[in-house]
Protein backbone atom coordinates (compact mmCIF):
# COMPACT_ATOMS: atom_id res chain seq x y z
CA UNK A 1 0.00 0.00 0.00
CA UNK A 2 1.39 3.33 -1.12
CA UNK A 3 0.37 5.90 1.52
CA UNK A 4 2.10 8.82 -0.16
CA UNK A 5 -0.01 8.35 -3.27
CA UNK A 6 -3.15 7.79 -1.18
CA UNK A 7 -2.54 11.02 0.69
CA UNK A 8 -1.82 12.91 -2.55
CA UNK A 9 -5.09 11.66 -4.07
CA UNK A 10 -6.94 12.68 -0.93
CA UNK A 11 -5.38 16.15 -0.93
CA UNK A 12 -6.38 16.56 -4.57
CA UNK A 13 -10.02 15.90 -3.61
CA UNK A 14 -9.63 18.19 -0.62
CA UNK A 15 -8.21 20.92 -2.83
CA UNK A 16 -11.11 20.64 -5.27
CA UNK A 17 -13.66 20.57 -2.43
CA UNK A 18 -12.17 23.70 -0.85
CA UNK A 19 -12.28 25.48 -4.19
CA UNK A 20 -15.98 24.64 -4.50
CA UNK A 21 -16.80 25.09 -0.82
CA UNK A 22 -19.56 27.70 -1.06
CA UNK A 23 -21.54 26.11 -3.93
CA UNK A 24 -21.07 22.72 -2.31
CA UNK A 25 -22.42 23.87 1.06
CA UNK A 26 -25.34 25.61 -0.64
CA UNK A 27 -26.13 22.51 -2.66
CA UNK A 28 -26.03 20.16 0.29
CA UNK A 29 -27.29 22.24 3.16
CA UNK A 30 -29.65 24.92 1.87
CA UNK A 31 -32.52 22.56 1.18
CA UNK A 32 -32.43 20.78 4.56
CA UNK A 33 -32.08 24.09 6.37
CA UNK A 34 -35.06 25.59 4.51
CA UNK A 35 -37.00 22.50 5.44
CA UNK A 36 -35.85 22.95 9.02
CA UNK A 37 -37.00 26.55 8.99
CA UNK A 38 -40.48 25.80 7.64
CA UNK A 39 -41.21 22.69 9.71
CA UNK A 40 -39.03 23.32 12.75
CA UNK A 41 -39.66 27.04 13.13
CA UNK A 42 -42.67 28.33 11.23
CA UNK A 43 -45.05 25.43 11.83
CA UNK A 44 -44.00 24.89 15.45
CA UNK A 45 -44.07 28.55 16.39
CA UNK A 46 -47.47 29.05 14.76
CA UNK A 47 -48.76 26.11 16.77
CA UNK A 48 -49.55 23.82 13.83
CA UNK A 49 -46.88 21.38 15.05
CA UNK A 50 -46.00 20.61 18.69
CA UNK A 51 -42.74 22.06 20.02
CA UNK A 52 -41.45 18.53 20.60
CA UNK A 53 -41.38 18.01 16.84
CA UNK A 54 -38.16 20.02 16.77
CA UNK A 55 -36.28 17.29 18.64
CA UNK A 56 -37.74 14.67 16.34
CA UNK A 57 -36.78 16.53 13.20
CA UNK A 58 -33.21 17.60 13.95
CA UNK A 59 -31.53 14.17 13.91
CA UNK A 60 -33.40 13.35 10.69
CA UNK A 61 -32.19 16.54 9.03
CA UNK A 62 -28.68 15.66 10.09
CA UNK A 63 -29.02 12.16 8.60
CA UNK A 64 -30.38 13.48 5.30
CA UNK A 65 -27.68 16.13 5.00
CA UNK A 66 -24.91 13.64 5.71
CA UNK A 67 -26.25 11.02 3.30
CA UNK A 68 -26.89 13.51 0.51
CA UNK A 69 -23.49 15.16 0.78
CA UNK A 70 -21.65 11.85 0.88
CA UNK A 71 -23.54 10.35 -2.07
CA UNK A 72 -23.20 13.55 -4.05
CA UNK A 73 -19.51 14.03 -3.22
CA UNK A 74 -18.58 10.56 -4.44
CA UNK A 75 -21.11 9.80 -7.16
CA UNK A 76 -21.16 13.02 -9.15
CA UNK A 77 -17.41 13.34 -9.81
CA UNK A 78 -17.23 9.62 -10.64
CA UNK A 79 -20.09 9.88 -13.09
CA UNK A 80 -18.49 12.76 -14.94
CA UNK A 81 -14.92 11.51 -14.73
CA UNK A 82 -15.78 8.10 -16.14
CA UNK A 83 -17.56 9.76 -19.07
CA UNK A 84 -16.18 10.32 -22.51
CA UNK A 85 -13.32 12.55 -21.33
CA UNK A 86 -12.06 9.93 -18.85
CA UNK A 87 -10.66 12.60 -16.55
CA UNK A 88 -10.04 9.97 -13.92
CA UNK A 89 -7.45 8.31 -16.13
CA UNK A 90 -4.46 10.18 -14.68
CA UNK A 91 -5.36 8.88 -11.24
CA UNK A 92 -5.92 5.37 -12.56
CA UNK A 93 -2.33 5.55 -13.76
CA UNK A 94 -1.03 6.60 -10.34
CA UNK A 95 1.15 3.99 -8.67
CA UNK A 96 -1.50 2.60 -6.35
CA UNK A 97 -3.86 -0.39 -6.45
CA UNK A 98 -7.07 0.46 -8.30
CA UNK A 99 -9.07 -0.63 -5.25
CA UNK A 100 -7.31 1.92 -3.08
CA UNK A 101 -8.26 4.70 -5.46
CA UNK A 102 -11.88 3.74 -4.84
CA UNK A 103 -11.06 3.54 -1.13
CA UNK A 104 -9.68 7.04 -1.27
CA UNK A 105 -12.88 8.30 -2.90
CA UNK A 106 -14.86 6.69 -0.07
CA UNK A 107 -12.67 8.32 2.59
CA UNK A 108 -13.05 11.70 0.86
CA UNK A 109 -16.84 11.18 0.76
CA UNK A 110 -16.90 10.25 4.46
CA UNK A 111 -15.02 13.42 5.32
CA UNK A 112 -17.48 15.53 3.34
CA UNK A 113 -20.45 13.78 4.92
CA UNK A 114 -18.99 14.32 8.39
CA UNK A 115 -18.36 17.99 7.67
CA UNK A 116 -21.97 18.31 6.49
CA UNK A 117 -23.16 16.67 9.72
CA UNK A 118 -20.97 18.94 11.82
CA UNK A 119 -22.22 22.05 10.03
CA UNK A 120 -25.89 21.16 9.86
CA UNK A 121 -26.28 20.15 13.50
CA UNK A 122 -25.57 23.60 15.03
CA UNK A 123 -27.10 25.47 12.05
CA UNK A 124 -30.38 23.59 12.27
CA UNK A 125 -30.32 24.09 16.00
CA UNK A 126 -29.97 27.85 15.45
CA UNK A 127 -32.65 27.95 12.75
CA UNK A 128 -35.17 26.22 14.99
CA UNK A 129 -34.71 28.75 17.77
CA UNK A 130 -35.58 27.84 21.34
CA UNK A 131 -37.09 24.60 22.47
CA UNK A 132 -34.56 22.11 21.15
CA UNK A 133 -33.45 19.69 23.80
CA UNK A 134 -30.65 17.51 22.51
CA UNK A 135 -28.86 15.12 24.82
CA UNK A 136 -25.16 15.18 23.98
CA UNK A 137 -24.29 12.66 26.67
CA UNK A 138 -24.03 9.73 24.30
CA UNK A 139 -21.02 10.97 22.37
CA UNK A 140 -19.42 7.57 21.69
CA UNK A 141 -22.71 6.28 20.31
CA UNK A 142 -23.16 9.48 18.29
CA UNK A 143 -19.68 9.35 16.77
CA UNK A 144 -19.96 5.65 15.93
CA UNK A 145 -23.34 6.02 14.27
CA UNK A 146 -22.26 9.20 12.46
CA UNK A 147 -19.23 7.35 11.08
CA UNK A 148 -21.39 4.44 9.92
CA UNK A 149 -23.79 6.90 8.27
CA UNK A 150 -20.87 8.68 6.59
CA UNK A 151 -19.53 5.37 5.30
CA UNK A 152 -23.00 4.40 4.10
CA UNK A 153 -23.28 7.61 2.11
CA UNK A 154 -19.80 7.39 0.58
CA UNK A 155 -19.97 3.68 -0.26
CA UNK A 156 -23.49 4.22 -1.64
CA UNK A 157 -22.12 7.07 -3.73
CA UNK A 158 -19.40 4.79 -5.06
CA UNK A 159 -21.87 2.06 -6.02
CA UNK A 160 -24.31 4.55 -7.59
CA UNK A 161 -21.60 6.57 -9.31
CA UNK A 162 -20.18 3.49 -10.99
CA UNK A 163 -23.59 2.13 -11.99
CA UNK A 164 -25.19 4.99 -13.83
CA UNK A 165 -24.31 7.34 -16.66
CA UNK A 166 -24.56 11.08 -16.92
CA UNK A 167 -27.92 10.94 -18.65
CA UNK A 168 -29.46 9.07 -15.73
CA UNK A 169 -28.53 11.52 -12.98
CA UNK A 170 -32.01 13.06 -12.91
CA UNK A 171 -33.52 9.61 -12.78
CA UNK A 172 -31.20 8.65 -9.92
CA UNK A 173 -32.55 11.57 -7.95
CA UNK A 174 -36.22 10.95 -8.58
CA UNK A 175 -36.13 7.15 -8.45
CA UNK A 176 -33.58 6.50 -5.71
CA UNK A 177 -32.82 9.54 -3.61
CA UNK A 178 -36.22 11.24 -3.39
CA UNK A 179 -38.16 8.15 -2.18
CA UNK A 180 -35.28 7.35 0.12
CA UNK A 181 -35.61 10.77 1.74
CA UNK A 182 -39.40 10.64 2.02
CA UNK A 183 -39.47 7.13 3.45
CA UNK A 184 -36.28 7.45 5.45
CA UNK A 185 -37.94 8.30 8.79
CA UNK A 186 -36.03 11.58 8.72
CA UNK A 187 -39.11 13.81 9.09
CA UNK A 188 -40.93 11.47 11.48
CA UNK A 189 -39.92 8.63 13.78
CA UNK A 190 -40.33 5.06 12.57
CA UNK A 191 -43.01 4.48 15.21
CA UNK A 192 -45.18 7.12 13.54
CA UNK A 193 -45.72 4.63 10.73
CA UNK A 194 -47.61 2.23 13.03
CA UNK A 195 -51.01 3.07 11.47
CA UNK A 196 -49.55 1.89 8.13
CA UNK A 197 -48.30 -1.60 8.98
CA UNK A 198 -47.27 -2.57 5.43
CA UNK A 199 -45.37 0.67 4.90
CA UNK A 200 -43.85 0.42 8.37
CA UNK A 201 -42.09 -2.83 7.48
CA UNK A 202 -41.49 -1.97 3.83
CA UNK A 203 -39.40 1.08 4.72
CA UNK A 204 -37.01 -1.14 6.66
CA UNK A 205 -35.19 -1.87 3.38
CA UNK A 206 -34.25 1.81 3.27
CA UNK A 207 -30.88 2.34 4.99
CA UNK A 208 -31.71 5.99 5.68
CA UNK A 209 -34.28 4.73 8.22
CA UNK A 210 -31.45 3.34 10.34
CA UNK A 211 -29.37 6.48 9.87
CA UNK A 212 -32.22 8.72 11.04
CA UNK A 213 -33.30 6.44 13.85
CA UNK A 214 -29.73 5.87 14.98
CA UNK A 215 -28.95 9.59 15.20
CA UNK A 216 -32.31 10.12 16.91
CA UNK A 217 -31.41 7.49 19.47
CA UNK A 218 -28.03 9.11 20.06
CA UNK A 219 -29.22 12.74 20.21
CA UNK A 220 -32.73 12.37 21.70
CA UNK A 221 -32.64 9.07 23.59
CA UNK A 222 -36.00 9.79 25.22
CA UNK A 223 -37.79 9.85 21.85
CA UNK A 224 -39.09 6.60 20.38
CA UNK A 225 -36.45 5.05 18.10
CA UNK A 226 -35.22 1.72 16.78
CA UNK A 227 -32.85 -0.01 19.18
CA UNK A 228 -29.32 1.36 18.77
CA UNK A 229 -27.69 -2.07 18.59
CA UNK A 230 -29.96 -3.07 15.72
CA UNK A 231 -29.16 0.22 13.99
CA UNK A 232 -25.41 -0.33 14.32
CA UNK A 233 -25.67 -3.93 13.12
CA UNK A 234 -27.79 -3.11 10.07
CA UNK A 235 -25.68 -0.09 9.11
CA UNK A 236 -22.50 -2.17 9.38
CA UNK A 237 -23.94 -4.83 7.07
CA UNK A 238 -25.26 -2.23 4.60
CA UNK A 239 -21.92 -0.39 4.60
CA UNK A 240 -19.98 -3.58 3.98
CA UNK A 241 -22.29 -4.70 1.18
CA UNK A 242 -22.25 -1.34 -0.58
CA UNK A 243 -18.49 -1.12 -0.26
CA UNK A 244 -17.94 -4.55 -1.81
CA UNK A 245 -20.45 -3.82 -4.56
CA UNK A 246 -18.97 -0.38 -5.20
CA UNK A 247 -15.43 -1.72 -5.39
CA UNK A 248 -16.49 -4.41 -7.83
CA UNK A 249 -18.27 -1.90 -10.05
CA UNK A 250 -15.37 0.51 -9.83
CA UNK A 251 -12.88 -2.12 -10.94
CA UNK A 252 -14.97 -3.18 -13.90
CA UNK A 253 -15.38 0.45 -14.94
CA UNK A 254 -11.73 1.28 -14.43
CA UNK A 255 -10.10 -1.59 -16.27
CA UNK A 256 -11.51 -2.65 -19.62
CA UNK B 1 19.98 2.55 -20.04
CA UNK B 2 16.29 2.49 -20.76
CA UNK B 3 13.71 -0.19 -20.25
CA UNK B 4 12.43 -2.55 -22.91
CA UNK B 5 9.03 -4.06 -23.47
CA UNK B 6 8.04 -7.51 -24.60
CA UNK B 7 4.67 -9.00 -25.39
CA UNK B 8 3.79 -12.65 -25.80
CA UNK B 9 0.76 -13.62 -27.84
CA UNK B 10 -1.48 -10.83 -26.58
CA UNK B 11 -5.12 -11.45 -27.22
CA UNK B 12 -8.03 -9.25 -26.29
CA UNK B 13 -11.71 -9.91 -26.70
CA UNK B 14 -14.09 -7.19 -25.54
CA UNK B 15 -17.33 -8.53 -24.19
CA UNK B 16 -18.75 -5.15 -23.37
CA UNK B 17 -18.17 -2.07 -25.49
CA UNK B 18 -14.77 -0.69 -24.50
CA UNK B 19 -15.18 2.53 -22.50
CA UNK B 20 -12.72 4.24 -24.68
CA UNK B 21 -14.34 5.41 -27.63
CA UNK B 22 -12.31 7.89 -25.58
CA UNK B 23 -9.25 5.79 -26.05
CA UNK B 24 -9.68 3.50 -28.95
CA UNK B 25 -11.34 5.27 -31.80
CA UNK B 26 -13.88 3.36 -33.83
CA UNK B 27 -13.68 -0.36 -34.27
CA UNK B 28 -13.94 -0.52 -37.98
CA UNK B 29 -14.00 -4.29 -38.03
CA UNK B 30 -16.55 -4.73 -35.28
CA UNK B 31 -18.27 -8.02 -35.80
CA UNK B 32 -21.36 -6.58 -34.18
CA UNK B 33 -23.85 -8.46 -32.06
CA UNK B 34 -23.61 -12.20 -32.61
CA UNK B 35 -26.38 -14.72 -32.33
CA UNK B 36 -25.32 -17.15 -29.65
CA UNK B 37 -27.70 -19.50 -27.91
CA UNK B 38 -30.55 -17.30 -29.00
CA UNK B 39 -29.11 -14.31 -27.14
CA UNK B 40 -27.30 -11.47 -28.76
CA UNK B 41 -23.79 -11.37 -27.43
CA UNK B 42 -21.41 -8.49 -27.83
CA UNK B 43 -17.98 -9.60 -28.87
CA UNK B 44 -15.10 -7.79 -30.49
CA UNK B 45 -11.78 -9.46 -31.07
CA UNK B 46 -9.42 -6.52 -30.85
CA UNK B 47 -6.10 -8.37 -30.69
CA UNK B 48 -5.24 -11.83 -31.92
CA UNK B 49 -1.83 -13.16 -30.84
CA UNK B 50 0.29 -10.02 -30.91
CA UNK B 51 3.97 -10.57 -30.00
CA UNK B 52 6.73 -8.01 -30.38
CA UNK B 53 9.76 -6.69 -28.58
CA UNK B 54 10.68 -3.07 -27.98
CA UNK B 55 14.36 -2.50 -27.24
CA UNK B 56 15.46 -0.19 -24.44
CA UNK B 57 15.88 3.38 -25.63
CA UNK B 58 14.25 3.11 -29.01
CA UNK B 59 11.34 4.93 -30.57
CA UNK B 60 8.87 2.24 -31.47
CA UNK B 61 5.81 2.76 -33.60
CA UNK B 62 2.50 0.94 -33.82
CA UNK B 63 1.06 1.75 -37.19
CA UNK B 64 -2.35 0.86 -38.47
CA UNK B 65 -5.76 2.19 -39.44
CA UNK B 66 -8.51 3.05 -36.96
CA UNK B 67 -9.68 -0.02 -35.11
CA UNK B 68 -6.57 -2.03 -35.88
CA UNK B 69 -5.86 -2.70 -32.20
CA UNK B 70 -3.22 -0.05 -31.55
CA UNK B 71 -4.95 1.59 -28.61
CA UNK B 72 -5.86 -1.79 -27.13
CA UNK B 73 -2.17 -2.73 -27.25
CA UNK B 74 -1.24 0.54 -25.54
CA UNK B 75 -4.04 -0.06 -23.02
CA UNK B 76 -2.60 -3.45 -22.11
CA UNK B 77 0.95 -2.12 -21.80
CA UNK B 78 -0.22 0.76 -19.59
CA UNK B 79 -2.28 -1.39 -17.18
CA UNK B 80 -5.56 0.02 -18.45
CA UNK B 81 -6.88 -2.90 -20.50
CA UNK B 82 -6.66 -6.43 -19.16
CA UNK B 83 -5.55 -8.90 -21.83
CA UNK B 84 -7.82 -11.90 -22.38
CA UNK B 85 -4.74 -13.99 -23.00
CA UNK B 86 -0.99 -13.63 -23.33
CA UNK B 87 1.56 -11.73 -21.29
CA UNK B 88 3.31 -8.39 -21.43
CA UNK B 89 6.56 -7.37 -19.74
CA UNK B 90 8.09 -4.02 -19.06
CA UNK B 91 11.73 -4.58 -18.20
CA UNK B 92 11.51 -7.74 -16.10
CA UNK B 93 8.10 -6.90 -14.66
CA UNK B 94 5.09 -8.88 -15.71
CA UNK B 95 2.76 -5.90 -16.21
CA UNK B 96 -0.39 -7.72 -15.16
CA UNK B 97 1.23 -9.27 -12.08
CA UNK B 98 2.84 -6.07 -10.81
CA UNK B 99 0.68 -3.26 -12.07
CA UNK B 100 1.69 -0.73 -9.44
CA UNK B 101 5.41 -1.17 -10.10
CA UNK B 102 4.79 -1.06 -13.83
CA UNK B 103 2.93 2.25 -13.48
CA UNK B 104 6.00 3.80 -11.81
CA UNK B 105 7.94 3.21 -15.03
CA UNK B 106 5.49 4.59 -17.56
CA UNK B 107 4.07 7.90 -18.66
CA UNK B 108 1.00 7.95 -20.88
CA UNK B 109 -0.26 10.55 -23.32
CA UNK B 110 -3.80 9.56 -24.28
CA UNK B 111 -5.40 9.92 -27.66
CA UNK B 112 -7.74 12.61 -26.38
CA UNK B 113 -6.57 14.88 -23.58
CA UNK B 114 -8.06 13.62 -20.31
CA UNK B 115 -6.86 16.47 -18.13
CA UNK B 116 -8.25 16.92 -14.65
CA UNK B 117 -10.81 19.64 -15.31
CA UNK B 118 -11.08 20.62 -11.67
CA UNK B 119 -7.44 21.78 -11.44
CA UNK B 120 -5.39 24.53 -13.08
CA UNK B 121 -2.66 23.65 -15.57
CA UNK B 122 0.06 23.99 -12.97
CA UNK B 123 -1.89 22.05 -10.34
CA UNK B 124 -2.39 19.22 -12.83
CA UNK B 125 1.37 18.81 -13.02
CA UNK B 126 2.02 19.36 -9.32
CA UNK B 127 -0.60 16.84 -8.21
CA UNK B 128 0.62 14.35 -10.78
CA UNK B 129 4.08 14.65 -9.22
CA UNK B 130 2.53 14.14 -5.79
CA UNK B 131 0.78 10.93 -6.92
CA UNK B 132 4.23 9.65 -7.84
CA UNK B 133 5.66 10.56 -4.45
CA UNK B 134 7.72 13.59 -5.42
CA UNK B 135 8.56 16.07 -2.66
CA UNK B 136 6.83 19.46 -2.70
CA UNK B 137 10.00 21.23 -3.77
CA UNK B 138 10.84 18.76 -6.50
CA UNK B 139 7.37 18.73 -8.03
CA UNK B 140 7.07 22.51 -8.05
CA UNK B 141 10.47 22.88 -9.69
CA UNK B 142 9.67 20.26 -12.31
CA UNK B 143 6.20 21.66 -13.00
CA UNK B 144 7.63 25.14 -13.65
CA UNK B 145 10.37 23.68 -15.81
CA UNK B 146 7.92 21.72 -17.96
CA UNK B 147 5.48 24.62 -18.26
CA UNK B 148 8.34 26.74 -19.50
CA UNK B 149 9.55 24.13 -21.95
CA UNK B 150 6.09 23.52 -23.35
CA UNK B 151 5.39 27.24 -23.63
CA UNK B 152 2.54 27.13 -21.14
CA UNK B 153 3.93 29.36 -18.39
CA UNK B 154 1.51 32.22 -19.10
CA UNK B 155 -1.39 29.77 -18.89
CA UNK B 156 -0.17 28.07 -15.71
CA UNK B 157 -3.03 29.27 -13.52
CA UNK B 158 -5.84 28.71 -15.97
CA UNK B 159 -8.29 25.84 -15.99
CA UNK B 160 -7.81 23.37 -18.84
CA UNK B 161 -11.15 24.15 -20.46
CA UNK B 162 -9.79 27.56 -21.42
CA UNK B 163 -6.85 26.03 -23.30
CA UNK B 164 -6.76 25.31 -27.02
CA UNK B 165 -6.54 21.74 -28.32
CA UNK B 166 -2.81 22.04 -28.99
CA UNK B 167 -2.16 23.44 -25.50
CA UNK B 168 -4.14 20.62 -23.89
CA UNK B 169 -2.08 18.13 -25.86
CA UNK B 170 1.14 19.79 -24.72
CA UNK B 171 -0.06 19.81 -21.14
CA UNK B 172 -0.91 16.08 -21.42
CA UNK B 173 2.63 15.38 -22.58
CA UNK B 174 4.11 17.53 -19.83
CA UNK B 175 2.02 15.63 -17.30
CA UNK B 176 3.21 12.29 -18.66
CA UNK B 177 6.83 13.45 -18.32
CA UNK B 178 6.34 14.89 -14.85
CA UNK B 179 7.60 11.81 -13.00
CA UNK B 180 10.38 11.21 -15.52
CA UNK B 181 9.13 7.78 -16.67
CA UNK B 182 11.43 5.30 -18.37
CA UNK B 183 8.88 4.56 -21.06
CA UNK B 184 6.66 7.18 -22.62
CA UNK B 185 3.52 6.04 -24.43
CA UNK B 186 1.86 8.37 -26.90
CA UNK B 187 -1.42 7.31 -28.45
CA UNK B 188 -1.90 9.16 -31.73
CA UNK B 189 0.03 12.16 -30.47
CA UNK B 190 -0.34 14.34 -33.53
CA UNK B 191 -4.00 13.71 -34.32
CA UNK B 192 -5.65 17.08 -34.77
CA UNK B 193 -2.48 19.14 -34.36
CA UNK B 194 -1.45 21.87 -36.77
CA UNK B 195 1.80 21.25 -38.70
CA UNK B 196 3.81 23.62 -36.52
CA UNK B 197 2.72 22.04 -33.23
CA UNK B 198 3.36 18.68 -34.79
CA UNK B 199 6.98 19.56 -35.47
CA UNK B 200 7.35 20.85 -31.92
CA UNK B 201 5.92 17.54 -30.73
CA UNK B 202 8.40 15.54 -32.79
CA UNK B 203 11.23 17.59 -31.35
CA UNK B 204 10.00 16.96 -27.82
CA UNK B 205 9.75 13.23 -28.50
CA UNK B 206 13.25 13.06 -29.97
CA UNK B 207 14.70 15.06 -27.06
CA UNK B 208 13.12 12.78 -24.51
CA UNK B 209 14.42 9.78 -26.41
CA UNK B 210 17.94 11.24 -26.40
CA UNK B 211 17.84 11.10 -22.61
CA UNK B 212 17.81 7.32 -22.98
CA UNK B 213 14.05 6.84 -22.61
CA UNK B 214 11.99 4.37 -24.56
CA UNK B 215 9.15 5.84 -26.61
CA UNK B 216 6.13 3.91 -27.83
CA UNK B 217 3.75 5.70 -30.13
CA UNK B 218 0.80 4.81 -32.27
CA UNK B 219 -0.03 6.63 -35.43
CA UNK B 220 -1.86 6.28 -38.65
CA UNK B 221 0.35 8.83 -40.33
CA UNK B 222 2.96 7.14 -42.45
CA UNK B 223 5.25 10.16 -42.54
CA UNK B 224 5.23 10.36 -38.77
CA UNK B 225 6.22 6.72 -38.39
CA UNK B 226 8.84 7.20 -41.09
CA UNK B 227 10.30 10.32 -39.54
CA UNK B 228 10.34 9.27 -35.89
CA UNK B 229 10.47 5.54 -35.40
CA UNK B 230 13.55 3.36 -35.12
CA UNK B 231 11.38 0.31 -35.59
CA UNK B 232 7.72 -0.34 -36.03
CA UNK B 233 5.02 -2.92 -36.36
CA UNK B 234 2.10 -2.62 -38.70
CA UNK B 235 -1.13 -3.85 -37.16
CA UNK B 236 -4.35 -4.56 -38.96
CA UNK B 237 -7.42 -6.39 -37.67
CA UNK B 238 -5.64 -7.16 -34.41
CA UNK B 239 -2.70 -8.92 -36.01
CA UNK B 240 0.82 -7.88 -36.83
CA UNK B 241 1.23 -7.89 -40.56
CA UNK B 242 4.81 -6.62 -40.77
CA UNK B 243 7.58 -5.41 -38.49
CA UNK B 244 11.07 -3.97 -38.79
CA UNK B 245 12.84 -0.64 -39.33
CA UNK B 246 11.09 1.77 -41.70
CA UNK B 247 13.91 1.11 -44.16
CA UNK B 248 13.58 -2.67 -43.96
CA UNK B 249 9.86 -2.47 -44.32
CA UNK B 250 10.04 -0.24 -47.36
CA UNK B 251 12.64 -2.54 -48.91
CA UNK B 252 10.23 -5.45 -48.49
CA UNK B 253 7.76 -3.94 -50.95
CA UNK B 254 8.22 -5.71 -54.27
CA UNK B 255 9.80 -3.22 -56.63
CA UNK B 256 9.40 -0.34 -54.25
CA UNK B 257 7.27 1.88 -56.50
CA UNK B 258 3.54 1.45 -56.75
CA UNK B 259 1.66 2.64 -59.81
CA UNK B 260 -2.07 2.76 -59.29
CA UNK B 261 -3.70 2.74 -62.69
CA UNK B 262 -7.28 2.98 -63.79
CA UNK B 263 -8.46 1.74 -67.20
CA UNK B 264 -11.93 1.65 -68.69
CA UNK B 265 -11.46 -2.13 -68.54
CA UNK B 266 -8.64 -4.43 -67.47
CA UNK B 267 -8.81 -7.78 -69.28
CA UNK B 268 -6.24 -10.53 -68.61
CA UNK B 269 -4.20 -9.92 -71.81
CA UNK B 270 -3.54 -6.33 -70.67
CA UNK B 271 -2.40 -7.53 -67.24
CA UNK B 272 -0.10 -10.03 -68.92
CA UNK B 273 1.34 -7.26 -71.09
CA UNK B 274 1.94 -5.12 -67.97
CA UNK B 275 3.69 -8.02 -66.23
CA UNK B 276 6.04 -8.23 -69.19
CA UNK B 277 7.23 -4.62 -68.82
CA UNK B 278 10.79 -4.02 -67.54
CA UNK B 279 11.31 -3.87 -63.73
CA UNK B 280 7.68 -4.85 -62.99
CA UNK B 281 7.56 -7.34 -60.11
CA UNK B 282 3.88 -7.73 -59.44
CA UNK B 283 0.57 -6.78 -61.02
CA UNK B 284 -2.72 -6.92 -59.20
CA UNK B 285 -6.25 -6.05 -60.21
CA UNK B 286 -8.07 -5.23 -56.94
CA UNK B 287 -11.28 -4.20 -58.67
CA UNK B 288 -12.79 -3.80 -62.09
CA UNK B 289 -10.63 -1.48 -64.17
CA UNK B 290 -8.17 -0.71 -61.37
CA UNK B 291 -4.67 -2.15 -61.59
CA UNK B 292 -1.81 -1.92 -59.08
CA UNK B 293 1.64 -2.32 -60.56
CA UNK B 294 4.64 -2.83 -58.25
CA UNK B 295 7.86 -1.98 -60.03
CA UNK B 296 11.46 -0.88 -59.55
CA UNK B 297 10.79 2.46 -61.19
CA UNK B 298 7.92 4.92 -61.48
CA UNK B 299 7.82 7.61 -64.18
CA UNK B 300 9.82 5.79 -66.88
CA UNK B 301 7.16 3.06 -66.97
CA UNK B 302 4.32 5.39 -67.96
CA UNK B 303 5.30 5.43 -71.64
CA UNK B 304 5.35 1.63 -72.02
CA UNK B 305 2.08 1.34 -70.07
CA UNK B 306 0.32 3.80 -72.37
CA UNK B 307 1.69 1.94 -75.40
CA UNK B 308 0.49 -1.41 -74.03
CA UNK B 309 -2.96 0.01 -73.36
CA UNK B 310 -3.26 1.57 -76.82
CA UNK B 311 -2.16 -1.69 -78.40
CA UNK B 312 -5.00 -3.46 -76.63
CA UNK B 313 -7.44 -0.68 -77.55
CA UNK B 314 -7.98 0.22 -73.89
CA UNK B 315 -8.18 3.74 -72.47
CA UNK B 316 -5.94 4.72 -69.54
CA UNK B 317 -7.99 7.05 -67.33
CA UNK B 318 -5.90 7.73 -64.23
CA UNK B 319 -2.35 7.24 -62.99
CA UNK B 320 -0.97 7.66 -59.51
CA UNK B 321 2.68 6.98 -58.76
CA UNK B 322 3.54 6.23 -55.14
CA UNK B 323 7.19 6.29 -54.18
CA UNK B 324 8.47 3.63 -51.80
CA UNK B 325 6.73 4.46 -48.53
CA UNK B 326 5.03 2.79 -45.66
CA UNK B 327 1.74 3.69 -47.27
CA UNK B 328 2.54 1.48 -50.26
CA UNK B 329 3.71 -1.18 -47.85
CA UNK B 330 0.41 -1.07 -46.04
CA UNK B 331 -1.46 -1.28 -49.31
CA UNK B 332 0.66 -4.22 -50.35
CA UNK B 333 -0.12 -6.17 -47.19
CA UNK B 334 -3.77 -5.34 -46.72
CA UNK B 335 -5.00 -4.42 -50.15
CA UNK B 336 -6.44 -1.19 -48.79
CA UNK B 337 -5.25 2.26 -48.03
CA UNK B 338 -4.44 3.23 -44.44
CA UNK B 339 -7.16 5.83 -44.34
CA UNK B 340 -9.93 3.70 -45.76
Amino acid sequence: MNWKTFYALLSRDGHVARRNLIPMLLQNLLQPLLFTFVFGRVLTTSGMMPQSYKNMLLPGIMAISMVMSGVWAVAMPLISEFQFTREIEDRLLAPIEIGWLAGQKVVAGMIQASVAGLVVLPSAWLVMGSGVNLDLGHSVELVLIALLVALFSAAGGLALGCSIGQTQVGLMFSLVLAPMMMFGCAYYPWQALSPFPVLKYAVLVNPLVYASEGLRGALVPSAPHIDTLIVIGVLAVVDFTLLVLGLKKFRSKAVS
Amino acid sequence: MGVGIRTEKLRKVYETPPPGAARGGGFGFASGPKEKGGKKKFEIVALEGVSFEIRPGEIFGLLGPNGAGKSTTIGILTTRTRPTDGRAFIGDLDIWQEEVKARQLIGVVPQRPNLDFMLTAREILVFHGAYFGQSTKERERRADELLERFKLTDRANQMPRTLSGGMMQRLSIARAMMHDPEVLFLDEPSAGLDPQTRLLLWEIIRDYNKAGKTIVLTTHYMDEADALCDRLVIIDHGKIIAQGTPKELKASIPGGYLLRLRFNQAPEPLLAALRGLPSVTEVRAPEDGAVDVYAGSGGPLIGPIVTAAQAAGIELQDVHIAEPSLETLFLHHTGRSLRD
